[in-house]
C-alpha cells in the first residue's frame, strides 16, 4: 500500500519528519517498507519564462531562446524542441543540475552558441503524459495553467513533484488499512492527534435514480450489500492535477475523470468501485446473482471465461456484465461515447471472491481487496463521495438518489472491555482510562464495559484483540521483559537422545552428514530397480508439486543418498563418507495419515573402500547402542545392490537394516562411475534393541594365554559358521576370538580356503595351564571337524 | 696410583676406554687388585691402614669411572637425540571425524539453550491433517493466509505441514500446562528453488503455556534466545504484526550482528534484521488444544532455522545446504 503524504495530510496536519513518522508507524504495527521523496534526484531545475527565440544561425533546427528564470539578467538555452514560443513557461535544467535517472546538465556550446543549460521534456522530469496529459510527448513540456508559473521557482513544488511515499506492509487481517484512511486512522492514534472523515456531500441534481435503474441481491450470503447510483450527461476529460499526482503516488497511471474517480475513491476508503456504461446494461437493472450452468464473459482484458454456478456475477436482464469483486465484462467499462453510467459500490463475501478469482486465474486489485472482507458499513459512503467528485469535477450530472440494497446485520460487534485482563495478559499497567483513550482514537466505542467495534474491523472479535490494540499504542518496546522462571525440567526424550548419539558416533567414525529433500521423483523408484511390484512404490503423492522431481513422498532414503553420492562424485570429490537421520513417508490404508519412519541413511564411495569399510561402520553403530546380538545374513535380491555383495541384519528376528555394494546398473542409472555402497537401517529397530545399561566388570586379574589356529574348509563357507562353532565348544575360557588370516592359493587345496584365528583364553580365577588351553583348543578342532573342517597341515 | 688413574681416567676418549681402565686397576687382574692380594703379606698391624687405603683408592677410581662415564652417556644422548631431530612441519597422522550439517549445528546449539530454559522437545508428522494446520490455528478455509500456491496438498484434507505450529495443538491435546516445548521440523511451501527460497525448510516453533503467561515473559524469553543465538550483546525490537494463531503478533528484529546497529549492507542500513514470529497464544488456539483461555494463557513463536544458519555462517546461497557437496560439508 502507498500512501501519499499530501493525502494523508487531507485528514491530518503533521509536518512530521518522513523518518520520524515511518518509524512510529512501523512501531505501532503499520509496518513501513521504505519511503521515497518524488522526484528527489532532480536538482536545480527551474521554471523558466521564455522571453524570446529565434532560429540558430548555424543549424535548420535549433532555436537561441532567451528565458526569465528570476534572476536579474535572462539566461540563454539553445534548444531543440519545435513546440516553444515567447511567453511560454517550461522546466529548465540549470548548469549543474541534475535530470531523472541522475544525468548531470552542464553549460555547454550547440553549433558555436552558449547555452547555459537545457529545456526539459516530461520524461526528462521523470513523468509520462499520463501525469500531464496536454503535454506533448516528443517535446519541452510546457507547464500549463494548473502549475505554478513563477519562473525560477523550483520545479519539484511547481508542478507538485513534492510528495512523500510511504510504502506501507498491511497484513490480510487490515484490509481497512489499504486506504489513506484508514492508514491516517492509525496515524492520528499513533500521533495522538484529532482525526475525522468528512462525510461527502452530493448537491441536488435531477431526476430520479428509481426510474433509469433498479437492484435486486439474489445471492445474500455471497453479498452483503449492493449500492448504485447514476450520472448522466458524463464529460469524459483528464482529472485535475490535484487528482492525477494522488492517483501517482498511489501507483495507479490516471486515465479520465470518471475512471480515475473510482480509482481514487479505493485508493480514499480501501472499497473497489466500478463504473458500468449504462448503455449496456440491459433492462437498466442490476441482478447479483450466480452465474447460470454454461454461461460466459468475456471480461475487460478481452479473455472469454467460462463461469461455474458457484460464481457471483453482476448480471442485467439478459447477461452477465461482470464477475462480481473480480472484474467487469468487455463492455462495462468507460468508453469516450459513454454518455451515462452507473457507478457500483459493494460488498461481497470474501472467500467467494477469492475462489472465484481463483478458478478463473484472475487476481485483480479488486480481488485482492474484496477476499480479505471489507467493511459492509463503506459502501454507501464511498457511492457518496464518488458523485461528490463527479460533481466536483463537473464530470457529469448526478441522478437524484441512490439505490442502496442493504443486507447487513445493524448490530456492531461488541467485546467486554476488560482493562485489567489486558494489563495481565500483556504484562502492563495501564489505567481503565488510557485504554480506552486508545480504543477511541482507533474509532473503537468504551460505553458501560462494553466496547464496540467499528464496522470496518472485522478482524476484532475477542478481548484479546482488544489487548493488542492497547498494547501496541502502549508499544511493545515500553513493555517490561519479566525473566521467566522454569517450573519444568527440560530434557531431550529417550528417542531424542538415541538420535544424538547415532549421528554422535557415526560423525566420531568420519561420515558426514547431509540432509536431502523428502519428496523425490517417482522415476528414483525405477533408477533404483526396485520390482513393479515392490511396495516401496506406493508412496504419497503430492497433488500440486513444483515438478515431478519433487511430486511424491520418499519411501526410502536409497535415492537422496545415490543422488548426492552421484553429485559428489560429478563434483570430482575423490570421497564421500555420508549419513543421514531421514524420514521416509510410508502410506497407510484409509484416511490415516502415513507412518513417518526414521532411517539411518549410510553412502560412501571413494578409494580404500570396500563392502567391510560400511559393515564396520555400522558394527561401530550397533556396539554403541549395545546391540550384541545381531545376524548378519547375505541377500542376494535386493533390487539396488550387488547380488553377492549385500547383507541384512536381523536382531532378535526383526530386521534392522540392510547394506552392502551398489548394484553396477544402478551405479549407471546415478552416472557415478565407481563403486559405491549405500545401507539403511531402521531407527524405530535400532532403537529398540538398544541397551545403554553399562554395569562395570572386573579387571582381570590373572594372565591370558593365547593361542593361534588355522582350518581348512570349503571356499564358500561363511566364517561366521567357524567362528560359532569355536566359540561354544570352547566355552566361557574362550575371552576373544579374532579373524587374522583368510587365504585361498598354492598349498590349499582348489575350493577350499584357510581360515586363521587368534584365540585368546583366560580364566577368571586362576592362572590358566597349558592343559587346561590345549584343552579348550581340543574341544574346538573337534567340534570343527564334525563340521568336516580340519586343522591346516592334518 | 691414585693420581695416575685419576690422570688416565681424565683422558680416557670414550666408553670402552674408561672399561678397559675399570679392568686395568679393578680387574681379576687389576693393579689394585694385585694390592689387595699382597696385604696377606702385611703385618696385622700394617692391614687395617693398607687396607682402608686401598678401599679409598678403590673408591675414588669407581667414582672417578662412574663421573666419566655419566659424561660420555649424556654426551652420547645428546648426539642421539640431535640425529632424531625430525620435520614437525610434516602433516599429522588423523583419523579425520564427520562434519555436522550446518543446519544441524544451530539447531543443537538451539535446543542445548531450550533445554536450558526448562524446555522439551516435541515433534509432530510432516505429512499433516488440513484441521492442524490451518482450521484449529484459526485459519479457517477461505482464510486468505491459505494461498493454495503456497501449500502442498495431498488430498483435500491432508497436506504438507506448512509450519510447525500444528505441533502446538497436537501437544496442547495431549498435555497439561505448564508447557514448555520447542518443535523443530520440517516444513513445505510451494516456493521455486532459488538463492533465498526452498519448498523445503526448517522451523523451530516454540510454545509455553501456564497460568499468568504475558507478553513480559514473552520478551524475556525472546531475549535470550537472541543473546544465546546472535551473541550476549544482542538486543530485540518487537514490531506488532499478525498471525491468525497469535494476538498480539509481533515481528521479532534483532540488533545487525554484523555491525552492532549502527547500520551496513548486511541490516540494509537499518541496525535491525527480522528473525523470528512471535505472540500471545489466540485464546481460540488455546480452546481448540483443549485449554481454558480464562484460566492459562501463553506465547508462541516460530524461527526459520535455514536463516539464522545462513546468517551465522555467512552463506549466500541457501541451495548449498541441500547440495551436500563434502567440499561445502566440511568446512562446519
Amino acid at each position: 500500500m502507498l500512501l501519499s503524504k499530501k493525502w494523508l495530510n487531507d485528514f491530518l496536519k503533521t509536518d512530521i519528519a518522513d523518518k520520524k513518522f515511518a518509524g512510529i508507524m512501523t512501531m505501532s504495527g503499520s509496518k513501513v517498507e521504505g519511503f521515497r521523496r518524488e522526484g528527489d534526484e532532480l536538482e536545480k531545475i527551474v521554471v523558466a519564462r521564455i522571453i524570446s527565440l529565434e532560429r540558430h544561425p548555424n543549424s535548420d533546427h535549433l532555436f537561441i531562446c532567451s528565458a526569465d528564470v528570476g534572476g536579474e539578467s535572462p539566461i540563454q538555452i539553445v534548444t531543440g524542441a519545435q513546440n516553444l514560443s515567447a511567453g511560454d513557461f517550461v522546466p529548465v535544467a540549470l548548469d549543474g543540475s541534475v535530470t531523472a535517472g541522475g544525468k548531470k546538465i552542464k553549460k555547454s556550446k550547440l553549433r558555436g552558441v552558449e547555452s547555459d543549460g537545457m529545456f526539459c521534456s516530461l520524461g526528462e522530469l521523470g513523468l509520462t503524459a499520463h501525469d500531464f496529459p496536454y503535454a506533448v510527448s516528443d517535446g519541452v513540456f510546457v507547464l500549463g495553467g494548473d502549475c505554478d508559473r513563477l519562473p525560477g521557482a523550483d520545479i519539484k513544488s511547481a508542478i507538485g513533484l513534492d510528495d512523500t511515499v510511504f510504502e506501507f506492509e498491511i497484513t490480510p487481517n487490515r484490509p481497512d488499512c489499504l486506504s489513506v484512511i484508514g492508514l491516517a486512522r492509525e496515524a492520528a492514534a499513533a500521533l495522538e492527534m484529532p482525526f475525522c472523515v468528512p462525510a461527502p456531500c452530493v448537491k441536488a441534481g435531477a431526476g430520479d435514480v428509481g426510474d433509469c435503474l433498479s437492484i435486486d441481491i439474489s445471492d445474500n450470503e455471497k453479498c452483503y450489500r449492493y449500492a448504485g447510483a447514476v450520472v448522466k450527461n458524463v464529460r469524459i476529460a483528464p482529472s485535475p492535477r490535484w487528482m492525477r499526482e494522488r492517483l501517482r503516488a498511489g501507483g495507479v497511471r490516471p486515465i479520465n475523470n470518471i475512471v480515475d474517480i473510482t480509482n481514487f475513491v479505493m485508493l480514499e476508503y480501501g472499497q473497489p468501485m466500478h463504473a458500468f456504461d449504462y448503455r449496456f446494461l440491459e433492462g437498466g437493472s442490476v441482478i447479483v446473482r450466480t452465474a447460470k450452468k454454461g454461461e460466459t464473459i468475456t471480461t475487460l482484458d478481452g479473455v472469454q471465461r467460462a463461469l461455474s454456478e458457484d460464481m457471483l456475477v453482476i448480471a442485467d436482464a439478459v447477461k452477465p456484465v461482470a464477475v462480481a469483486g473480480v472484474m467487469g465484462g468487455e463492455y462495462s467499462g468507460i468508453m469516450d461515447d459513454t454518455q451515462t453510467i452507473v457507478f457500483e459500490s459493494a460488498c461481497f463475501n470474501g472467500p467467494s471472491v477469492r475462489s472465484t478469482s481463483k478458478k478463473l486465474g484472475m487476481r485483480t486489485e479488486a480481488s485482492a481487496r474484496y477476499e480479505k472482507g471489507l467493511d459492509p458499513k463503506g459502501c454507501r459512503a464511498c457511492l457518496d463521495r464518488a458523485l461528490e467528485l463527479v460533481q466536483l469535477l463537473d464530470a457529469g450530472d448526478v441522478v437524484n438518489g441512490v439505490i442502496d440494497c442493504d443486507k447487513t446485520a445493524d448490530a456492531r460487534a461488541t467485546v467486554q472491555f476488560d482493562p485489567d485482563w489486558t494489563n495481565s495478559f500483556i504484562g502492563i499497567d495501564m489505567s481503565a482510562d488510557e485504554q480506552a483513550k486508545i480504543l477511541e482514537r482507533l474509532s473503537f466505542k468504551v460505553q458501560d464495559g462494553i466496547v464496540t467495534v467499528p464496522s470496518f474491523r472485522g478482524d476484532v472479535e475477542h478481548k484479546a484483540d482488544i489487548a493488542e490494540e492497547v498494547a501496541r499504542f502502549y508499544g511493545f518496546e515500553n513493555i517490561k521483559s519479566h525473566p521467566i522462571i522454569s517450573t519444568t525440567a527440560g530434557a531431550l526424550n529417550d528417542t531424542q537422545k538415541l538420535q544424538k548419539l547415532a549421528g554422535d558416533i557415526l560423525l566420531a567414525q568420519g561420515l558426514t552428514e547431509i540432509m536431502t529433500y523428502s519428496f523425490i521423483s517417482p522415476k528414483s523408484y525405477d533408477k533404483i530397480m526396485l520390482g513393479a511390484d515392490s511396495p516401496l512404490r506406493k508412496s504419497i503423492v503430492i497433488s500440486n508439486p513444483l515438478g515431478e522431481d519433487t511430486s511424491v513422498m520418499r519411501t526410502t532414503s536409497v535415492p537422496s543418498m545415490l543422488e548426492v553420492l552421484s553429485r559428489n562424485f560429478n563434483n570430482r570429490n575423490a570421497a564421500a563418507r555420508l549419513y543421514e537421520l531421514s524420514t521416509v513417508y510410508i502410506p497407510k490404508d484409509g484416511e490415516e495419515l502415513p507412518e513417518e519412519k526414521i532411517t539411518v541413511s549410510l553412502g560412501m564411495y571413494g578409494e580404500g573402500l570396500d563392502f567391510f569399510s560400511l559393515k564396520g561402520v555400522i558394527e561401530e553403530l550397533l556396539l554403541s547402542f549395545g546391540i550384541c546380538d545381531c545376524d548378519v545374513e547375505a541377500v542376494t535380491d535386493c533390487a539396488y545392490l550387488h547380488p553377492g555383495r549385500a547383507a541384512k541384519l536381523t536382531a532378535g528376528g526383526d530386521e534392522l537394516g540392510i547394506f552392502g555394494e551398489v548394484h553396477p546398473d544402478v551405479l549407471d542409472n546415478y552416472e557415478i562411475d565407481t563403486k559405491a555402497y549405500v545401507g539403511s537401517v531402521d531407527f524405530n529397530t535400532l532403537k529398540k534393541h538398544a541397551d545403554l545399561a553399562r554395569s562395570y566388570k572386573q579387571l582381570p586379574k590373572f594372565p591370558a594365554t593365547t593361542r593361534d589356529l588355522a582350518f581348512v574348509c570349503d571356499k564358500s563357507l561363511p566364517v561366521l559358521t567357524l567362528r560359532r562353532a569355536i566359540s561354544s565348544a570352547a566355552g566361557g575360557v574362550l575371552e576373544s576370538l579374532t579373524l587374522f588370516d583368510v587365504y585361498e592359493g598354492s598349498q590349499i587345496p582348489e575350493g577350499m580356503k584357510s581360515v586363521a584365528f587368534n584365540l585368546v583364553l583366560r580364566s577368571p580365577d586362576k592362572t590358566m595351564t597349558d592343559e587346561e588351553a590345549d584343552d579348550a583348543v581340543r574341544r574346538s578342532v573337534k567340534a570343527l571337524e564334525k563340521l568336516g573342517i580340519s586343522l591346516r597341515g592334518q | 696410583m691414585r693420581l695416575a688413574a685419576a690422570e688416565k681416567i681424565k683422558k680416557a676418549a670414550s666408553l670402552p676406554d674408561l672399561e678397559a681402565l675399570r679392568i686395568s686397576y679393578l680387574g681379576k687382574k687389576g693393579e689394585l687388585t694385585a694390592v689387595l692380594k699382597q696385604m696377606g703379606g702385611l703385618s696385622p698391624e700394617e692391614r687395617p691402614a693398607a687396607g682402608q687405603l686401598a678401599n679409598e683408592i678403590r673408591a675414588t677410581i669407581e667414582e672417578l669411572i662412574a663421573a666419566r662415564q655419566k659424561k660420555f652417556k649424556e654426551k652420547e644422548k645428546s648426539k642421539r637425540l640431535v640425529s632424531e631431530a625430525i620435520d614437525v612441519t610434516l602433516p599429522g597422522k588423523s583419523s579425520p571425524i564427520g562434519h555436522k550439517h550446518p543446519i544441524s549445528i544451530v539447531l543443537d546449539e538451539v535446543t542445548d539453550l531450550f533445554i536450558g530454559m526448562g524446555f522439551s522437545v516435541a515433534s509432530g508428522p510432516e505429512v499433516e491433517l488440513d484441521y492442524y494446520n490451518f482450521e484449529a490455528l484459526n485459519i479457517p478455509p477461505g482464510h486468505p493466509a491459505r494461498d493454495t500456491q503456497d501449500t502442498f496438498y495431498i488430498t483435500d484434507k491432508v497436506l504438507l505441514r506448512t509450519q510447525t505450529s500444528p505441533v502446538q495443538i497436537r501437544y496442547m491435546e495431549n498435555n497439561k500446562p505448564p508447557i514448555r516445548i520447542i518443535s523443530p521440523g520440517r516444513v513445505y511451501r510451494s516456493d521455486s528453488v532459488d538463492a533465498t527460497h526452498s519448498p523445503l525448510f526448517h522451523q523451530i516453533e516454540g510454545l509455553v503455556v501456564d497460568k499468568g503467561i504475558t507478553m513480559g515473559d514473552l520478551k524475556a524469553c525472546l531475549e535470550a534466545i537472541a543473546k544465546g543465538i546472535f551473541g550476549g550483546g544482542t538486543k530485540i525490537r518487537l514490531r506488532p504484526h499478525h498471525f491468525p494463531f497469535t494476538e498480539p503478533s509481533c515481528e521479532v528484529d534483532v540488533s545487525c550482528f554484523r555491525c552492532g546497529g549502527s547500520g551496513c549492507p548486511m541490516c540494509k542500513y537499518e541496525g535491525w534484521i527480522e528473525v523470528l514470529g512471535a505472540g500471545m497464544v489466540h485464546p481460540k488456539v488455546l480452546k481448540n488444544g483443549g485449554i481454558n483461555p480464562d484460566e492459562y494463557s501463553g506465547f508462541a513463536f516460530g524461527v526459520g532455522l535455514e536463516r539464522i544458519t545462513l546468517f551465522r555462517f555467512r552463506i549466500d546461497d541457501m541451495r548449498l545446504l541441500f547440495e551436500n557437496d563434502v567440499r561445502f560439508l566440511s568446512q562446519f
